[in-house]
């Protein structure tokens, strides 16, 4: 018998330490397919934030750097210009890209710099406990809006790959979803084609990725799926945002 | 042989993939991995159509599959 499906070589063998349930691992799998499939593993330098994707570089096989706070683009476009035949992508959560880190995700933008970058977006704080996020939906119960987030006090929730589409340096943006096997061999192709588009010194390429927490979302993993299409696909723009001629013709 | 191998050592017994399988054929075993978790066991190989659903909703890519 042939075998199908396995672990990728992208994918180091430690166990991921996330949640049960948590769709980071999933994410982590189609970058770290998508790194084999275009054979650039021993190429790629990925930049770690912090937050629960800061664990990323225990489980990439690709060589890794730990940036502070919501700086990871900064780090990736220093590298990325000193060395320029290597490829650069930064995974990062909404709370990290989305608020600390949102000057370094708009300007990165802005100047076309040629790396690649991964938010996963589930609409909360994970690592810290369960706070509210500038993504966070809503009327949503977090440990820091515990009767629903007021969007009087706290803002409307922040859709970043709308706002980065805008920009011109931006040639390939995309938001997909990780909740079904459709949406995630979905979510694959865009994550490469991300990767693509930097190997071809196109521009700034950004993929969103909506995921779950079923841990501070206190939702079953199976239920926060549900939770996710019900609640978050309605709210932020799916789907391709920006996709430019010199794209197209990869 | 085995046409979907759990790895149990990644195995968080989240339920996502007994939740999609469709020949319900996946289920929570009684058995705990080094961590704690109770780990998914496939009860009839037999029916396994090799459709690699489980494998592809698996966060913790557990699950390898053969055709």
């Amino acid at each position: 018998m042939e075998k199908i499906f396995g672990r990728s070589k992208g994918l180091t063998d430690v166990p991921f330490s996330f949640c049960p349930g948590c769709t980071h691992g999933t994410i982590m799998r189609l970058i770290a397919e998508v790194m084999e499939e275009l054979d650039i593993i021993e190429d790629t330098i990925g930049i770690s934030p912090v937050g629960c994707a800061g664990f990323s570089q225990n489980f990439f096989s690709c060589d890794f750097i730990g940036a502070a706070h919501g700086r990871a683009q900064a780090v990736g476009i220093g590298v990325k210009r000193s060395l320029p035949d290597r490829i650069v992508f930064t995974y990062q959560g909404d709370g990290d890209i989305a608020a600390i880190g949102t000057q370094h995700a708009i300007h990165a933008a802005a100047r076309g710099e040629k790396i690649t970058s991964i938010m996963v977006n589930n609409a909360i704080f994970g690592m810290t406990g369960g706070q509210m996020a500038p993504t966070t939906l809503e009327g949503m119960k977090t440990t820091t809006s515990p009767y629903g987030k007021d969007v009087s006090t706290t803002g409307y929730p922040i859709d970043l790959p709308r706002l980065i589409a805008n920009l011109e340096g931006a040639v390939y943006v995309a938001a997909v979803s990780v909740d079904s096997p459709k949406n995630i061999n979905q979510a694959k192709k865009a994550i490469k084609k991300a990767f693509q588009v930097q190997m071809a010194g196109l521009g700034f390429a950004f993929v969103s990725v909506l995921s779950t927490c079923p841990t501070n979302w206190g939702i079953s993993p199976v239920d926060s799926l549900q939770w996710l299409r019900e609640n978050m696909m309605p709210v932020y723009q799916m789907g391709e945002l920006k996709v430019t001629e010199e794209v197209k013709s990869l | 042989m085995e046409k979907v191998k759990i790895l149990s050592q990644y195995c968080k017994s989240c339920n996502l993939c007994v939740d999609i399988c469709p020949k319900k054929i996946l289920a929570i075993g009684d058995k705990s991995n080094q961590k704690g978790y109770f780990t998914v066991v496939c009860t009839d190989q037999e029916k396994c159509i090799s459709c690699a659903l489980c494998a592809t909703v698996c966060p913790d890519v557990a699950i390898e599959v053969y055709k």
